[in-house]
C-alpha cells in the first residue's frame, strides 16, 4: 500500500513571497483550502493510499507542502536545508517527526541547499534532480550519493517552476510528463534521452501544475487541467483524478507539493 | 580541446558527479566560453558504470578579477567547486643578507601572491630576488640579497604564488619572433629597422617610454661613439649603464682622438698611445668628474659629454680590473645594483651593445616585458643572457660599430 506524509493546513497562509506565485495581497481563503485538501486527502484514502500526518507548526505556513521535507527511503529520512530563511524553521520539526518514527535520520546534504522530493524524484533506477532556484546540484550529488543512485541533473530555467515537482512527473516506469518551457536546451535534451517516453505538456497546463501530480494505481491525481491531457492520459492508459487546488497554487503549489512518499 | 592557461585571473575548479549523463560538464565548458572566459582541462575521469561518478579538474581564467568572479559565481551554480588556494607560506629571514630557507626564487616576470585570499601584484618584478610581504599593509615586494633584513617576511616555497607569463605582441612586429636565437645569418639590416621602430614607438607613447642603453668599450674602438652619442643627442636613449672603460675610452676618444692607444682615423699605433686613457682618466680625476670636465669643455664631444649635456642620467660600475677608476665610477657593487635599479623606472626597451657581462647583470635586473636586444660579434655574448635568464632578448649577432651606424641611418628617415 502506498503511504504518503502530509500536513493539515491549519496554520496556512501567505505571509511571505519566495516564488513568484505568491502575493500577499492574494490572501487565501482557510476555509476553501481546507476544503480542498480534505478533498486530496480523502480521495487518496479512498485510492487506497496509506495517509500519515503531521501537526504544522504555526510560524511555518508552508510546511502543507511536505514534498520539500527530504526524501524518505525506507527507515532512513534525509532532510532538507530550505533556502529561504521563512521555511529553514520547518525542517527541525520534520526531523523530529521522523527520529520519533524510528527512521534512521541521514543528513547528507549538510550544509548544502536542498528542498527534499520537491527537486529529487526518482524514475527507473535513477534520480533526477532539479536545481538552481532552491536545491543546489551538490546537494543532490551528495544525496544520491548516499541513495547510491546515479543522477541526471537538470538546470531549471524559469523562476515559476521553481522546483523539479513543479514541471516534471515521472508517470511511471516508461513515461515522463514534463513542461519544454521550464528548462533549458541541455536539460530538455537529457529528459528526452534519458526518458523512453517523454510527453511534453502545454503551458496552460503547465501553469495548473499539472506536473505537480500523483499516480495511483492507473489513476492520476492532479488538479484541473485541460481536456486535451486528460485525453491523453486516457491514451497512455490512465485516468485523471483531479481534485482542486487553487488555494495552494497561489502559493506555488498543488496535490505533489501537498504530500511526501514514506 | 582548446587549452588556455595564460589568463591572468584563473581558478582551478573541481566538477564531479554525473556531469556526462547530464550534459553539466558540457554546459560548463559552453559557459565558460559564452562568457568570454578561457578554460584548461587538467584532468578528467568518466564514470565508466552507470553509478560511477565522473570527476573534471579544470583551470578556467578571464580578462579580469571581476570577471572571473561573476563566471566562477555561474559555474558553482552548476555544481563546480572552486578548489581554494592557499595563501603563500612565510617565513622570517634569520640575520641580515641571508634569506630564509627554501625561500622563493623569483623570475623576471609579472608575480602575484596570495595574502590573505587575495591575490596581491608583487612590485618591481626581477629575477634571482625573494619576495618580501608586508602584512599588515598586504604589500609584496622583491628584494635582493642586499636588502634582506632579519626578521623580514619572505615567500618560502611555490604555495599561493603565480606567475603571468608574457603574452606575445599582436602586431607583427619585431618582438612577436621574440626568441634568443643568436643567428649570424639573420637579415639584419631588416632587424635593425624594426629595432628602430620599436624605439620611436616607445617614444610616442604618453608618457614616452625610456630606452636603456648597456655599452662596453668596443663601442667606442669600433669608432661607434660618435653614432651612439647622436642618438643621445636626438633623445633616443634616456638612460646608460657602462663601466670604467667604455668612460674612459670615450674620454680618451675625445681628448687624443684614440681608443687603447689606436688611431680612430687612421688606425695606427699613436706615440704613447698606451697612457692615453691613463692620462685621460686623471685629467678627470684632476677636474673632479666627468660632468665637471663637460662642463668646462675639457671635454666637448663623445658618449659621456652627450649624456651630461643631455641630462641623461648614467651608471658606471666598477671592476677589479679598472684603471683609475673615474670619478662616477661606483666601486661598490650592491651600490651600482641600487643604482641601476633606480633608474630602470619606465624602461621599456634595453639595448645591451657589446658587453657579456654587464649585459647578463642588467638582464638580471630587467622585468620581462622589457624588450632587450642584445648586439655583439660573439654569438656566445648574445645567448649568454638569454641562457642566464633573459630569455626575452633578441640577439644580433653583428659588429655594434655597423649596427649603430645602420641604427642612426633609419633613425635619420
Amino acid at each position: 500500500m502506498p503511504r504518503v506524509l502530509m500536513c493539515p493546513p491549519s496554520h496556512y497562509a501567505i505571509r511571505y513571497e519566495i516564488n513568484p506565485w505568491m502575493k500577499i495581497t492574494h490572501t487565501v481563503n482557510p476555509a476553501a483550502a481546507r476544503r480542498q485538501w480534505d478533498a486530496l486527502s480523502s480521495l487518496l484514502r479512498r485510492l487506497g493510499v496509506s495517509v500519515t500526518l503531521i501537526p504544522q507548526r504555526k510560524g511555518s505556513p508552508d510546511m502543507v507542502f511536505t514534498a520539500n521535507a527530504g526524501i524518505a527511503r525506507g527507515r532512513t529520512f534525509i532532510p532538507s536545508h530550505f533556502r529561504y530563511r521563512e521555511r529553514q524553521a520547518e525542517s527541525a520539526a520534520f526531523t523530529r517527526f521522523f527520529k520519533r518514527k524510528g527512521y534512521r535520520v541521514v543528513d547528507a546534504a549538510k550544509g548544502l541547499y536542498f528542498e527534499g522530493e520537491g527537486d529529487l524524484l526518482s524514475y527507473r533506477d535513477m534520480l533526477w534532480g532539479g536545481f538552481r532556484y532552491r536545491s543546489e546540484l551538490s546537494a543532490h550529488e551528495k544525496v544520491s550519493a548516499a541513495l547510491g543512485k546515479r543522477l541526471v541533473s537538470l538546470e531549471l530555467a524559469q523562476p515559476r517552476f521553481y522546483h523539479l515537482d513543479t514541471c516534471f512527473f515521472p508517470l511511471d516506469e516508461r513515461t515522463i510528463l514534463y513542461y519544454p518551457g521550464a528548462f533549458d536546451a541541455y536539460g530538455r535534451r537529457v529528459i528526452r534521452r534519458f526518458a523512453e517516453n517523454p510527453v511534453a505538456v502545454g503551458k496552460a497546463d503547465a501553469h495548473r501544475f499539472a506536473c505537480n501530480a500523483y499516480r495511483v494505481g492507473r489513476k492520476v491525481v492532479l488538479n484541473e487541467v485541460s481536456r486535451a491531457l486528460k485525453r491523453r492520459l486516457h491514451a497512455l492508459g490512465y485516468q485523471a483524478a483531479e481534485t482542486p487546488t487553487s488555494e495552494f497554487v497561489k502559493a506555488g503549489g498543488s496535490v505533489k507539493c501537498l504530500l511526501l512518499k514514506l | 580541446m582548446k587549452a588556455q592557461k595564460n589568463s591572468k585571473f584563473s581558478e582551478t575548479l573541481l566538477l564531479q558527479g554525473h556531469i556526462i549523463d547530464s550534459l553539466t560538464f558540457s554546459k560548463v565548458l559552453d559557459r565558460i566560453m559564452e562568457r568570454g572566459g578561457r578554460f584548461s582541462i587538467d584532468e578528467i575521469h568518466v564514470g565508466q558504470r552507470k553509478n560511477e561518478r565522473s570527476r573534471a579538474l579544470l583551470q578556467v581564467g578571464a580578462g579580469t578579477q571581476g570577471r572571473l568572479d561573476e563566471l566562477l559565481k555561474e559555474l558553482r551554480n552548476l555544481g563546480a567547486e572552486v578548489l581554494e588556494k592557499e595563501d603563500v607560506r612565510l617565513a622570517p629571514a634569520p640575520k641580515d643578507g641571508v634569506f630564509p630557507e627554501g625561500f622563493y626564487a623569483t623570475t623576471n616576470l609579472e608575480t602575484w601572491v596570495r595574502l590573505k585570499g587575495r591575490w596581491v601584484r608583487v612590485r618591481t618584478e626581477q629575477m634571482d630576488a625573494g619576495i618580501r610581504v608586508n602584512r599588515a599593509r598586504s604589500s609584496a615586494e622583491t628584494v635582493r640579497f642586499g636588502g634582506v633584513k632579519r626578521g623580514d617576511l619572505f615567500v618560502i616555497g611555490h604555495h599561493g604564488v603565480k606567475v603571468v607569463p608574457l603574452e606575445r605582441p599582436r602586431d607583427a612586429a619585431l618582438f612577436e619572433f621574440m626568441t634568443s636565437d643568436a643567428s649570424t645569418e639573420k637579415p639584419k639590416t631588416v632587424f635593425i629597422r624594426q629595432i628602430a621602430d620599436a624605439i620611436r614607438q616607445t617614444r610616442r607613447q604618453s608618457p614616452p617610454g625610456k630606452v636603456l642603453v648597456v655599452a662596453g668599450p668596443a663601442v667606442v674602438h669600433t669608432g661607434a661613439h660618435k653614432d651612439l652619442a647622436w642618438l643621445i643627442e636626438r633623445g633616443f636613449v634616456q638612460v646608460l649603464f657602462a663601466g670604467n672603460a667604455l668612460a674612459a675610452h670615450d674620454l680618451e676618444a675625445d681628448l687624443f682622438g684614440t681608443s687603447l692607444g689606436l688611431s680612430l682615423t687612421s688606425g695606427a699605433v699613436t706615440h704613447g698611445g698606451h697612457e692615453h686613457h691613463l692620462r685621460a682618466i686623471n685629467l678627470i680625476r684632476r677636474v673632479g668628474s666627468i660632468r665637471e670636465a663637460v662642463k668646462r669643455r675639457k671635454v666637448r664631444g663623445g658618449i659621456m659629454a652627450a649624456c651630461v649635456r643631455k641630462k641623461i642620467p648614467f651608471v658606471l660600475a666598477g671592476s677589479i680590473r679598472d684603471d683609475g677608476p673615474l670619478p662616477e665610477v661606483l666601486t661598490d657593487v650592491l651600490e651600482a645594483q641600487r643604482a641601476m635599479r633606480r633608474e630602470l623606472e619606465g624602461v621599456q626597451v634595453a639595448i645591451m651593445l657589446a658587453t657579456t657581462l654587464h649585459s647578463v647583470a642588467v638582464g638580471n635586473l630587467l622585468p620581462a616585458r622589457v624588450r632587450t636586444i642584445c648586439v655583439d660579434m660573439n654569438p656566445s655574448s648574445v645567448t649568454k643572457l638569454s641562457d642566464r635568464g633573459t630569455w626575452q632578448s633578441i640577439g644580433l649577432v653583428t659588429d655594434v660599430g655597423y649596427f649603430l651606424r645602420q641604427l642612426r641611418e633609419d633613425l635619420t628617415r
